[in-house]
């Protein structure tokens, strides 16, 4: 056997089974059909930390989401994850949401979200200026937070990585049989063979259970639609403003990021697995919806649209079992909102059924349950001029918009799990996340990337494969 | 903290200018600040030619024009810091900076010169429906491609915009081999100087589609069509009227933005309209001692205009540095009927004479420019043709301006009679 686990999927639940089995003296290895991990679901989504009175009480996705929401600051601390614990308020602007907004009470109060409060329309007022002043109550969850998502993938596969398992990218799983004891599983990069399997492939894991020949459920994949806003923006609201599910719809949610642009979003509508197209329709309906709750948004600091395709399914809960027709199968699937938010929970939830299936889980003597990233922004003046010292490429500015330097690049690109694109660039470090949106760094970045990993720079890709930027030289030549 | 009698933010174009100005006004300790490899500005990357006939009375290319102030820069005990971002601008004059070669380090400026310059808008400045593909480029981002790394960014092309970037861009790829197959722009008029429209797509059998726009980008990896469809008085696609262009490469001529983000850090005050501070008659911005030129204060048609505008603000900043202050009562300046906006956006009563840049709505023939105070007609410039793409401006002598009863002038466009 290669391994005693093979996680398939390397998004946020993948990081995170990862995470939690690399603790123990077990050969693990993740299987990631992307370029790079993070590259699905994980990074396209609202970022909030839920702070779990959504769920119906009793089910997985209600234990899970409280659980993971109140482990989500000490593991974000743990990893040098970017969390903020800015709390969230549900608005209500019609007699209908009152009532939501009380069921939204009970249920909190059920699954245990703790401070939960509901207050009138002034006291909501009072703590978001920039709510629509026909704001008739709110129900204030002091525990949600906003979230790095993909980052907090990045930092538990690295976290994993780092203690041992082995990750492979760009393997996509084409087949799986059954043997001895255990699994095979076929991708472009080699034939794997482990004794259990975790199917966190989000939108594809139906597809994967039915390589087992479980046809248990189905996935429902539902895009979303995003706009991201300028740091002008980025204070037009302190906490998570959702709006009240209604007749009309789910409402849409306006959000601070972690790196403080202004996230609005998103609408619902079926889709394929990887359409991350967006529409005019989407668009129009996002931007009309968030006005009702927060007015005075101004659209025009829009600095990007964005979609995601969330793996919902046609079971109510997640589906995180093992799979009734093929022992040792398991699936960590189906995982919809607020699956974020019970990220840092389904990872020790995976792990006690692995246990009860007969898995031994004996704790490494070494393992290295931490992780730094150098961000030059953050650091005071004494500790500029101590990195510039070090390595003067520390002091060179490569994206101005949100003051990313050549080091953080250069660092970036020699981690255990480095970026092979632009945007893998983008995501571990920001450049060319800001209001330029890489107009000036792209072509940096593409030759840092280049000179780093030793590729021409025709082969840097922007983002997964077959997303090229250069198509050769020009008649002139490249310079020397 | 080190010290410097004039810092000027930006080693393009307008910053030269600003500079050598400056010391010809007897400034002696100026330090030029700019974050790229070498000085220039944007003109490094814009190879083409017509730089210069105003300025020089011949054609230069980019770097040809910025090369002629380089040297003259290089002339003088001027200071240029290459590789060098400014972090952060205070109100008192304070610049936070960073550099390989210097680390972080503050600075204490007697007086500023803002030339930053402007950035691209980009697709999401403009909520462009579709795919998430690659092959999507602004015009800017892939001209350095192009002209600075010597890389093609792709071999079938549609133009959004027609800018005057994007319509250089037009004729540039053409000529390394790829094909254009169209020029798309949303509103009935070029945004771009005629002579490029003539240049840079008549020359090349480009077609130019007025009135129209991109309403999807498809595409799974690397883009593959676009669809491009009419719209109507109001700029909403009309359904039924979508083209599709198999093609590999978009790219976005769709605006530019003044970059001032260090200019709101410092708390200057904007003009919603220019996205510029708003400046004096000399380009003092609300910050005295604080000056703004080029692209960074209004985005220009023409860098002959940037650097007779930079020339100015560094004279200025050369006589705030001696004690002289621009003094008067304010009359500001109002955009009337049909003008964008105006540059400058107020001056100070009894000045020599001011000269107003501005941009027109629209197209116009046969009209004039009319500047009143009040009721009262100051003054009336015939015009034989204006359109966005071109600045225009007026210059009032003083002789004019002492009639100005009021705190008010107003610039508006006299429409011919039909």
């Amino acid at each position: 056997m290669d391994y005693d686990v093979i996680i398939i999927g390397c998004g946020v639940i993948g990081a995170d089974c990862a995470y939690e089995l690399a603790k123990y003296a077990l050969r693990v290895g993740i299987l990631e059909a992307s370029n790079d991990v993070a590259n699905g679901t994980t990074k396209a989504n609202s970022a909030i930390v839920h702070a779990g009175y959504d769920p119906l009480p009793g089910t997985k996705m209600a234990r899970l989401n409280v659980r993971g929401s109140a482990m989500m600051g000490e593991l974000c601390r743990k990893l040098d994850v970017p969390y903020r614990n800015n709390g969230s308020l549900v608005v209500s602007l019609s007699e209908e949401d009152d009532e939501t907004l009380r069921e939204l009470y009970a249920r909190g109060a059920a699954n245990g979200v703790p401070g939960l409060r509901l207050l009138t329309g002034d006291e909501a007022l009072a703590l978001e200026p920039n709510l629509s002043p026909g704001v008739r109550g709110a129900l204030l969850a002091p525990s949600a937070g906003i979230v790095n998502p993909w980052e907090l993938c990045l930092a538990l596969a690295e976290t994993a990585v780092r203690n041992g398992a082995e990750l492979h990218l760009s393997a996509p799983v084409t087949a799986i049989g059954r043997i001895e004891n255990g699994w095979m599983l076929c991708t472009p990069k080699g034939r794997f063979t482990a004794r259990y399997v975790v199917n966190a492939a989000g939108t594809r894991a139906d597809q994967i259970a039915g390589m087992v020949g479980d046809r248990s459920f189905a996935i429902k994949p539902t895009k979303g639609e995003y706009y991201l806003l300028d740091k002008s923006e980025g204070s037009r609201v302190d906490r998570v403003i959702f709006q009240c599910p209604s007749k009309a719809g789910k409402g849409v949610l306006v959000t601070p990021t972690v790196h403080g642009n202004l996230l609005v979003g998103p609408d619902a509508t079926p889709t394929e697995p990887e359409n991350t197209a967006n529409t005019a329709a989407g668009m129009a309906f996002v931007k009309a919806s968030a006005q009702r709750s927060v007015p005075g948004i101004n659209f025009r600091d829009n600095i990007r649209n964005f979609a995601g395709v969330r793996a919902n399914s046609d079971h109510e809960d997640f589906i995180i079992e093992e799979s009734a027709v093929a022992p040792g199968f398991f699936h960590a699937a189906g995982i919809r909102s607020p699956g974020l938010s019970a990220a840092p929970a389904i990872g020790p939830e995976v792990l006690d059924l692995l246990r009860q299936a007969g898995l031994e889980l004996n704790a490494k003597a070494e393992y290295t349950d931490s992780r730094r990233r150098i961000r030059f922004h953050e650091l005071s003046e004494e500790e500029k001029n101590e990195m510039i010292r070090k390595d003067p490429r520390w002091g060179r500015v490569i994206c101005r918009c949100e003051t990313v330097t050549e080091g953080e690049i250069v660092e970036a690109l020699h981690t255990p799990i480095p970026p092979v694109s632009v945007n893998g660039v983008k995501r571990r470090v920001g450049a060319g996340m800001g209001r330029c949106q890489g107009g000036f760094c792209g072509p940096r970045v593409q030759e840092i990337i280049a000179r780093e990993l030793g590729l021409d720079p025709t082969e840097v890709l922007m983002d997964w494969e077959g997303t090229w930027v250069l198509c050769g030289e020009t008649k002139g030549g490249a310079k020397a | 903290m080190t010290k410097h009698e004039l810092v000027v933010i930006g080693g393009g174009p307008a910053g030269l200018a600003a500079a050598l100005a400056a010391w010809e006004q007897g400034v002696r300790d100026i330090l030029i600040l700019e974050r790229d490899k070498e000085a220039g500005g944007i003109l490094n990357q814009c190879i083409h030619n017509g730089f210069g006939l105003h300025r020089f009375k011949e054609e230069l290319t980019g770097p040809e024009y910025a090369g002629r102030f380089i040297d003259l820069v290089k002339q003088t005990d001027i200071r240029i810091r290459t590789d060098t971002m400014v972090l952060d601008l205070t109100a008192d004059r304070i610049l936070h900076t960073v550099s390989p070669q210097h680390g972080y380090e503050a600075i204490q400026a007697g007086a500023v010169i803002l030339a930053m310059g402007c950035r691209e808008r980009t697709r999401g400045a403009i909520s462009i429906p579709g795919a998430r593909c690659s092959g999507i480029f602004t015009a800017g981002a892939a001209q350095r491609f192009l002209n600075i790394e010597g890389y093609m960014v792709g071999k079938r092309v549609v133009i959004l915009g027609s800018g005057d970037i994007g319509l250089i861009m037009a004729r540039r790829m053409t000529l390394e081999g790829a094909k254009v197959l169209a020029c798309v722009e949303l509103m009935p008029y070029s945004g771009g100087l005629n002579r490029n429209i003539v240049q840079c797509l008549h020359d090349f059998d480009i077609p130019l589609y007025l009135s129209h726009t991109v309403t999807d980008i498809r595409g799974r990896d690397r883009l593959e069509q676009v669809v491009v469809s009419e719209v109507d008085e109001r700029r909403n696609p009309i359904p039924g009227t979508e083209m599709v262009f198999d093609c590999d490469t978009l790219l976005l001529s769709v605006g530019l933005l003044p970059e001032n983000e260090l200019s709101r850090q410092a708390g200057i005050e904007i003009d919603p309209r220019t996205n510029g501070p708003v400046v004096w008659e000399n380009r003092e911005t609300s910050i005295p001692g604080v000056f703004a030129c080029g692209n960074v204060l209004h985005v220009h048609d023409l860098v002959d205009y940037v650097s007779a505008e930079s020339e100015s603000a560094g004279a200025a900043a050369a006589a705030y540095l001696q004690g002289i202050r621009a003094e008067g009562e304010e009359v500001r300046l109002i955009p009337g009927s049909g003008v964008g906006y105006t540059v400058p956006q107020h001056f100070h009563r009894g000045v020599e004479n001011v000269e107003i840049f501005f941009r027109v709505r629209n197209i116009y023939h046969n009209a004039a420019i009319r500047v009143t105070d009040g009721e009262k007609q100051i003054a009336r410039f015939k015009r034989e043709h204006m359109a966005p793409g071109e600045m225009e401006n007026v210059r009032i002598p003083k002789v004019l301006l002492d009639r100005i009863a009021g705190n008010t002038l107003t610039v508006e466009i006299e429409e011919a009679a039909q």
